[in-house]
C-alpha cells in the first residue's frame, strides 16, 4: 500500500473513532441535558421552525411532480385510481424521510455545523470549559437532541403537504375521483408503512444531527476550516442518508 | 542565554525565598514543565510559583507560550513533561469531576472575552451562577448588577456582545469572571486595546479584587509599564524558561540584558525579534535571478 493510501487509511480510522468517541460523550450528555428543556425546544425552533417554509414548499412541489409522474405511469395501464396508494406510500417510506433528511441537511445540518464551529473560534466553547461547564452538554447535546426531534416532525409535514400536492394535481387537474383518490390512499396504507417511514426519520435525524454537531464541535478554528467542516456535513449527511435508506429498506421489506 | 542573564536570573530569582512568600503558600506550582506544539518546543523545563493572595505577572515577547501557560494551569492542555498543581493536586491526575471542581475555583478573562454570542451582557455574566448554583432569581440579579456597576457596564446589560466593543466585551468578560468569587483569576492579556480610561479601570480593578478579596491573580501580558504598577511579583518568560523573576522594582533594576531589551521594547538583543529565516540579501538575489 503507498503512503498516500496508509495516511487516508489511518485518517478514516482516526476520524472514526474521534465520531465514535464524541457519540458515546454526547449520548452519555442527553440525559442531563433533557433536564433543561428551554434548551432543547429552542434547538428545535432553530434547526425544526426555521426549516418550515422549505420542507413545505419542497413537500407540495415534490407531490406535485409525483401526481404527474405517477399518473402518466397509471394511465398506460388504464388504473389512475391507484394514484392515492402510489403516492401515500412513496411519500411516506421513500421520499417523505429522504427529502426531508436531504433538506434538513442542506439548511439545518450547515447551519449547527458553522455556529458551533465559530462557538469554537471564538472560544466560546473554552470558555464553558473553564467555566467547569461541560460545552458536549450546554451546547452539543441539545443541538443533536433538536435535530432528532424535528426530523420526524419535517418529515410527517413534509408527507402531508406531498399528499396534498399530488391531490392538487391528480383531483383537481387531471380529472380524479376525489373519494377514490383517498380512500385508495388510505386503504393501501398499513401501519407497517407508517412504522417504515417514521423509524427512517429518526434514524436520519440522528446521523445529520450528530455529523453536524461532530464536524462544527471538531472543525479548524478559522474561516477555511469551518467551510470544510460545513461542505463535509451535507457530502457525508447526504451520503449517509441514502446509505441508510438502502439498508432500513431492505430489513423492513 | 549568556552567563549574564544566568547570573541575574539566580539573583532575582532568590529573592522567591523571601519570608513573605512562603513556599506552603503556592496556590499554582509549575515544575520542569515541558510542552511542545507538533515538533516546536515551546516549554523546555518551565518553572514558576504562584504566591496565594499577590497578583503574579507572566511577562514576554509575543510567542513566548504565554497564553499556552494559562492553558496549562487551566488542565486545557496537558504538559509533555513535568507537573502544574493547582491547588496543591497535580492537574494532569484529575479526573473530569476534579477538573471542573478545581475550575470552579478560577475565574479566567480571555484575551477576545469569549462571550457567549446567543446570550446578552446580562445573561452572560449571570451564566456561570445559574450552571453552578440554585440561587434565587432576585439574587442573581442582584450579583450581576453589581458584578457589570464594578466594570461600568450596567447600562449596557441588555446588549448583546455583537453591539459591545472590544474594550466594553473584556469588561464583561471580567465582570463574569468574578461573579462567582473565585479565588484565581487568571487574565490573559487584559489590557490589549483598550482606552486609557478603561485600561486604568481594568487596573484598578485587579488591584481592588486583590486587596479586597484576597484573590490570587495571574496576569499575562507584555504591558510592561501598566503591570508594573500592580504586580506584587513577575517572571520573565523566553525561549520557554523563566529568563527572569523578581518585584518590579528588582526587574526595572535589572542589569540582564534580556530583561532590559524586553523593558525597553529594543529589537537588537539576546531576544530575537525576527523569525529564523535564510539570509537576507541571499534570497533577495534569488528572486531577482
Amino acid at each position: 500500500m503507498s503512503n498516500g493510501a496508509q495516511e487516508g487509511v489511518l485518517e478514516l480510522v482516526r476520524k472514526t473513532g474521534e465520531t465514535g468517541i464524541f457519540f458515546v460523550r454526547l449520548l452519555g450528555a442527553c440525559i442531563p441535558a433533557l433536564g433543561r428543556p428551554r434548551l432543547i425546544i429552542a434547538q428545535i425552533y432553530n434547526a425544526g421552525a426555521r426549516s418550515l417554509i422549505i420542507i413545505m414548499l419542497s413537500g407540495l412541489f415534490t407531490g406535485m411532480v409525483l401526481g404527474l409522474q405517477f399518473y402518466d405511469v397509471l394511465n398506460r395501464f388504464g388504473a389512475t385510481e391507484a394514484l392515492g396508494t402510489a403516492v401515500a406510500l412513496a411519500l411516506l417510506k421513500e421520499l417523505g424521510p429522504v427529502l426531508t433528511a436531504l433538506l434538513f441537511a442542506g439548511r439545518a445540518g450547515t447551519a449547527l455545523t458553522s455556529e458551533i464551529g465559530l462557538m469554537r473560534a471564538t472560544d466560546q466553547l473554552t470558555a464553558m470549559d473553564v467555566m467547569a461547564v461541560d460545552p458536549i452538554r450546554h451546547v452539543a447535546a441539545p443541538r443533536f437532541l433538536g435535530g432528532l426531534i424535528a426530523v420526524p416532525l419535517l418529515t410527517a409535514i413534509f408527507t402531508v403537504v406531498g399528499l396534498f400536492g399530488a391531490q392538487l394535481i391528480g383531483v383537481q387537474f387531471l380529472g380524479v375521483d376525489h373519494g377514490i383518490f383517498w380512500s385508495q390512499a388510505q386503504s393501501a396504507v398499513a401501519l407497517k408503512d407508517v412504522t417504515e417511514g417514521v423509524v427512517k426519520s429518526i434514524v436520519f435525524g440522528a446521523v445529520v444531527s450528530l455529523i453536524a454537531v461532530n464536524e462544527g464541535y471538531h472543525s479548524e478554528p478559522t474561516a477555511e476550516g469551518i467551510g470544510r467542516a460545513t461542505t463535509r456535513t451535507v457530502v457525508a449527511s447526504s451520503v449517509m442518508i441514502l446509505l441508510l435508506d438502502y439498508v432500513l429498506t431492505a430489513v423492513f421489506l | 542565554m549568556s552567563r549574564q542573564d544566568e547570573d541575574e536570573r539566580s539573583r532575582v530569582s532568590d529573592s522567591q525565598s523571601n519570608p513573605n512568600m512562603d513556599v506552603t503558600d503556592a496556590v499554582i506550582e509549575v515544575r520542569g514543565v515541558h510542552y511542545a506544539i507538533g515538533d516546536r518546543p515551546i516549554f523546555d523545563g518551565l518553572d514558576l510559583t504562584v504566591k496565594r493572595g499577590l497578583i503574579t505577572a507572566v511577562m514576554g515577547p509575543s510567542g513566548t507560550g504565554k497564553t499556552t501557560l494559562l492553558r496549562l494551569i487551566t488542565g486545557e492542555i496537558y504538559a509533555g513533561r513535568g507537573r502544574v498543581a493547582v491547588f496543591g493536586r497535580d492537574i494532569g491526575t484529575l479526573t473530569t469531576r476534579e477538573l471542573y471542581a478545581t475550575r470552579r475555583r478560577m475565574g479566567v478573562l480571555f484575551q477576545n472575552g469569549a462571550l457567549l454570542t446567543d446570550l446578552n451582557v446580562y445573561e452572560n455574566v449571570a451564566f456561570p451562577v445559574r450552571e453552578h448554583t440554585d440561587l434565587p432569581e432576585p439574587l442573581i440579579h442582584k450579583l450581576v448588577l453589581t458584578k457589570l456597576e464594578a466594570v461600568g457596564l450596567r447600562g449596557a446589560a441588555e446588549l448583546m456582545p455583537a453591539e459591545l466593543s472590544g474594550g466594553m466585551a473584556r469588561r464583561v468578560a471580567l465582570a463574569r469572571a468574578i461573579v462567582t468569587d473565585p479565588e484565581i483569576l487568571i487574565y490573559d492579556e487584559p489590557f490589549v486595546g483598550l482606552d486609557p480610561i478603561s485600561l486604568g479601570v481594568i487596573l484598578r480593578l485587579v488591584k481592588q479584587m486583590n486587596d479586597a478579596l484576597k484573590i490570587t491573580s495571574v496576569v499575562v501580558s507584555h504591558d510592561v509599564h501598566e503591570i508594573a504598577t500592580i504586580a506584587d511579583y513577575s517572571y520573565l518568560l523566553s525561549e520557554g524558561k523563566v529568563v527572569a523573576s523578581g518585584t518590579p522594582t528588582e526587574l526595572a533594576s535589572s542589569d540582564s540584558a534580556t530583561v532590559r531589551q524586553f523593558m525597553t521594547g529594543g529589537a537588537e538583543g539576546p531576544v530575537r525579534f525576527h523569525y529564523p529565516a535564510p539570509d537576507y540579501a541571499e534570497q533577495l538575489m534569488e528572486v531577482s535571478r
